[in-house]
C-alpha cells in the first residue's frame, strides 16, 4: 500500500514538473525554429547582409528617432512645458503630489545639461546651456538594454519601427528594465495611478498598478497616421523633428547631415535614436 | 521522516513560536502590500530595487555557500564533514526559499509570475536565474532526503544519488553567478559592471553560508546535543576565513581600479556608501555608518579566526567570529551592494532609500520563514542522527 502511494507521488511529481516546465520548453523550441524559418527565407531573397549581423540587417528596417533642437528650446523655453503637457494628456500620465515624488511617473520632462548629458563635460559650460533645461525621454536604442533583461518579453522593440515599447498585461514587474535602462527613462506604477490622472483620455488605456511604463514614441498615433503628441505640440517652431532615420530621403535624416548633434550616453552602446542639437 | 520534527523540547516550540509571530506579522505586512502596491515600500523611481532584492541576493550567496560544506565531503573524501554535508544541503534549502519568497514579494504583478515559463526569454539573466535556482532547490531536497533516509536505515546511499550530488557542485557556483549576471551586465551602473562581481559573490557566499552552519551547531551543541566534532568545525573555520579574506581582496580591488583611475562613474556610488555625497548643501550618506560597521566586524572576524589559529580558542569565539562575519557579508551584499548601485540615479541625481516599516516587516517575516524551515529540518536531520546512536 504504502509503495502505491509512493509511486503515485512519484508520478504526479514528475508530471507537476514537466506540466510547468512543458511550455517553457515548447516555446524555446519553436521560437528556435522560427527564427531559423526567419534566416532562411531572408538569405534565399538575399535580404541577409553580409555576416548577417543585427547591425546591418537593422539598416533595412525603420528607426524612427527624433531631433531635439535645444537652440529653439532656448529661445522659448515654454515649448518644453507645451511637450510635457500634451505626452501627459495624450497618454493618461498620473500627476502626483511633491510629496509623493519617489511614486512619480515620466515618459519626457526636463533635466538639467549635466543630468542629460554626463559624459559630456560640465566644466565651464555656457551659461546658456548650463541654465538651461534640456527635454529626455526614452532613446528607442537600437540595441536597447531594458529589452536584452526583460524576463517575458514585455517590453520588446517593433519590427516595423524601431520602437521600443510595453506590453502592459504581461509586465510582471519585476523593474530589471528599470536597473537596466542607462537613461532613467522607464517609471513603476508603484501603486494605483488612476486617481491621479488629471485629464482622462478614454482612447489610451490607463495603467493597473505594478507595471512600467515608458515613452512609446505614440506608437498609437503614428499608427493612425499622426506625429507624436511632443511633435505635434511644437508643430510650428520645428524643435522636435521626428521621422525614420533609416530612410535618407526623411527630414529628420536631413537635419542629421547638416547638423552636428550630442546623444546621451553613446558609450553604452545602446545606438540611441534621440539626438540632440546644442 | 517528519514524524521527528513534531517531538521537540519546550525550547524548540518557544523558538518556532518565536519564529511564528514574526512570520504572520510579515504575512499581515504582505496582505498590505499586496492590496496597496509596492508604494508601500521606500523603493522609487530612483532606487528602483530595495531590500527585498538585496536580501535574495545575499541568500542566494547562503544558499551556494553550502557547497563548502559539501563539496570536502563528496570530492576530497574527508571524512570529518559526514555529520554536517547534510546540514549545508538543508541550508541551501532554507535559503533557497527564502531567494524565492524575496522575489515573489518584490514583483509588482504577482499573479503574473508563470509569464517568465509562458514566455521563456533566454536573453534573460532572470530567467537564468529562476531555471538555477529552481534547479538547486530540487537537486538539494533530492541529495538530502535520499541520503538522510539511507543513513537513517543504515545502508549506503543509492548510487544514481551521487550523480544528482556532483551535479549539485558546479549548480551551486551557477547559482551566484548568474545572481552576480543580473548586476554585471547593465551598461550605465559602473558600480555593477565589473567583471569581478561573481568571484566576489561566490568569495563572500563561501564565507556566509558556512558561518550560519558553525553557528546552527554550536547552538545545537548547548540544546540539542549534536556534537559536529570539533576537527569539522575546525575545518569549516578556516575556509570561512580564507572566503573572507579573498571577499576583502576583491573589495579593495573595487576602490583601487575606482579611486586610482579616477573615473567617476567608479568612484561616486563608493563614496556614497562609505564617505557619503554633497549635493546642493544635502549630504546624503545614511549607509555610511552601516558600512563602516561592516568594514569593522569584517576586520574584527578576520583577526578572531587568526587568533583561532594560534591559540586554543572557545565555542564563543569561533562564534562570534562567525556572527561578525555573517553580519559584515549581509552588509556588504545585502544592503551597500544593491542600493549603492542605484546612486546616483542615471541622471545623476541623489536619491535616498529609507525602507518603511511594513517592508522591514515583511522582510523579517520572510527571514523567519527561512528559519523556520531550517530549523525543522535540522530537526530532522539530529532527529535520525541520535536514532541511529
Amino acid at each position: 500500500m504504502d509503495n502505491e502511494r509512493r509511486k503515485f507521488l512519484k508520478i504526479a511529481g514528475f508530471s507537476a514538473l514537466a506540466g510547468i516546465g512543458a511550455p517553457a520548453i515548447v516555446k524555446l523550441t519553436s521560437t528556435a525554429s522560427y527564427a531559423s524559418e526567419q534566416a532562411a527565407h531572408g538569405a534565399s531573397e538575399g535580404k541577409m547582409a553580409e555576416g548577417g549581423s543585427l547591425q546591418e540587417t537593422g539598416e533595412k528596417t525603420k528607426q524612427y528617432g527624433m531631433v531635439i533642437d535645444m537652440r529653439k528650446f532656448m529661445q522659448n523655453p515654454e515649448l518644453e512645458d507645451m511637450a510635457i503637457e500634451a505626452c501627459i494628456n495624450a497618454h493618461n500620465i498620473p500627476q502626483f503630489p511633491p510629496e509623493k515624488k519617489k511614486d512619480e511617473i515620466k515618459w519626457i520632462w526636463k533635466t538639467g545639461f549635466e543630468n542629460a548629458f554626463q559624459e559630456h563635460t560640465n566644466y565651464h559650460t555656457s551659461e546658456e546651456v548650463e541654465k538651461s533645461p534640456f527635454l529626455i525621454l526614452c532613446n528607442h536604442c537600437e540595441f536597447p538594454p531594458c529589452v536584452r533583461v526583460c524576463p517575458t518579453k514585455a517590453t520588446f522593440k517593433m519590427k516595423e519601427t524601431g520602437i521600443v515599447t510595453m506590453d502592459f498585461h504581461r509586465c510582471i514587474g519585476c523593474r530589471f528594465c528599470m536597473a537596466a535602462c542607462p537613461y532613467g527613462s522607464r517609471s513603476f506604477n508603484w501603486q494605483d495611478p488612476r486617481p491621479y490622472i488629471k485629464h482622462l483620455d478614454p482612447d489610451f488605456p490607463t495603467r493597473m498598478r505594478g507595471v512600467v511604463e515608458k515613452c512609446s514614441f505614440c506608437e498609437e498615433r503614428l499608427a493612425k497616421g499622426l506625429e507624436p503628441a511632443c511633435v505635434a505640440a511644437v508643430k510650428d517652431s520645428g524643435a522636435l523633428i521626428f521621422g525614420d532615420i533609416n530612410d535618407e530621403k526623411s527630414e529628420i535624416r536631413q537635419v542629421l547631415q547638416k547638423e552636428f548633434t550630442i546623444q546621451r550616453k553613446p558609450s553604452a552602446g545602446t545606438k540611441p535614436s534621440v539626438f540632440y542639437i546644442v | 521522516m517528519f514524524e521527528k520534527s513534531l517531538k521537540g523540547k519546550p525550547a524548540y516550540w518557544i523558538w518556532l513560536a518565536f519564529l511564528g509571530v514574526f512570520i504572520v506579522i510579515g504575512a499581515v505586512c504582505y496582505v498590505r502590500q499586496y492590496l496597496f502596491g509596492l508604494g508601500l515600500t521606500g523603493m522609487s523611481r530612483d532606487v528602483s530595487w530595495g531590500l527585498y532584492i538585496s536580501q535574495f541576493t545575499y541568500l542566494v550567496g547562503v544558499a551556494a555557500g553550502g557547497l563548502m560544506l559539501v563539496l570536502p565531503y563528496y570530492i576530497h573524501d574527508y571524512k570529518a564533514f559526514g555529520k554536517i554535508t547534510i546540514l549545508g544541503e538543508f541550508l541551501a534549502i532554507s535559503a533557497v526559499i527564502m531567494c524565492l519568497l524575496f522575489v515573489m514579494v518584490d514583483i509588482g504583478q504577482p499573479l503574473r509570475a508563470m509569464n517568465m515559463i509562458l514566455h521563456p526569454t533566454p536573453n534573460s539573466m532572470l530567467f537564468w536565474d529562476m531555471v538555477v535556482l529552481l534547479g538547486y532547490l530540487s537537486l538539494n531536497i533530492i541529495c538530502g532526503w535520499v541520503i538522510l533516509t539511507a543513513e537513517r536505515k543504515q545502508v549506503p546511499p543509492p548510487k544514481w544519488v551521487y550523480i544528482f550530488v556532483y551535479i549539485s557542485i558546479p549548480w551551486a557556483v551557477s547559482i551566484h553567478t548568474v545572481t552576480a549576471f543580473l548586476y554585471s551586465g547593465l551598461p550605465g551602473r559602473h558600480f555593477w559592471l565589473s567583471a569581478i562581481i561573481a568571484p566576489r559573490f561566490l568569495a563572500s557566499a563561501f564565507a556566509a553560508g558556512p558561518a550560519l552552519v558553525v553557528i546552527a551547531c554550536l547552538i545545537m551543541k548547548r540544546v540539542a546535543g549534536f556534537d559536529a566534532g570539533k576537527k569539522a568545525l575546525d575545518k569549516v573555520a578556516t575556509i570561512i576565513m580564507y572566503a573572507a579574506l579573498i571577499n576583502t581582496f576583491f573589495v579593495l580591488l573595487e576602490f583601487f581600479t575606482a579611486y586610482y583611475s579616477n573615473v567617476p562613474g567608479h568612484i561616486e556610488s563608493l563614496r556614497y556608501l562609505f564617505f557619503g555625497i554633497t549635493e546642493n548643501g544635502h549630504t546624503y550618506n545614511n549607509l555610511v555608518p552601516f558600512m563602516w560597521t561592516g568594514v569593522f566586524l569584517n576586520f574584527l572576524s578576520l583577526g578572531m579566526f587568526a587568533y583561532l589559529k594560534f591559540r586554543e580558542g572557545n565555542d564563543w569565539i569561533l562564534g562570534g567570529a562567525c556572527a561578525a562575519i555573517f553580519i559584515a557579508l549581509w552588509i556588504d551584499k545585502g544592503l551597500g551592494f544593491v542600493l549603492g548601485g542605484f546612486v546616483p540615479s542615471m541622471t545623476g541625481h541623489i536619491t535616498e532609500y529609507y525602507p518603511t516599516a511594513n517592508e522591514i516587516g515583511l522582510t523579517v517575516g520572510i527571514w523567519a520563514t527561512g528559519f523556520f524551515v531550517m530549523t525543522v529540518l535540522y530537526k530532522i536531520a539530529i532527529g535520525v542522527e541520535h536514532e541511529i546512536e
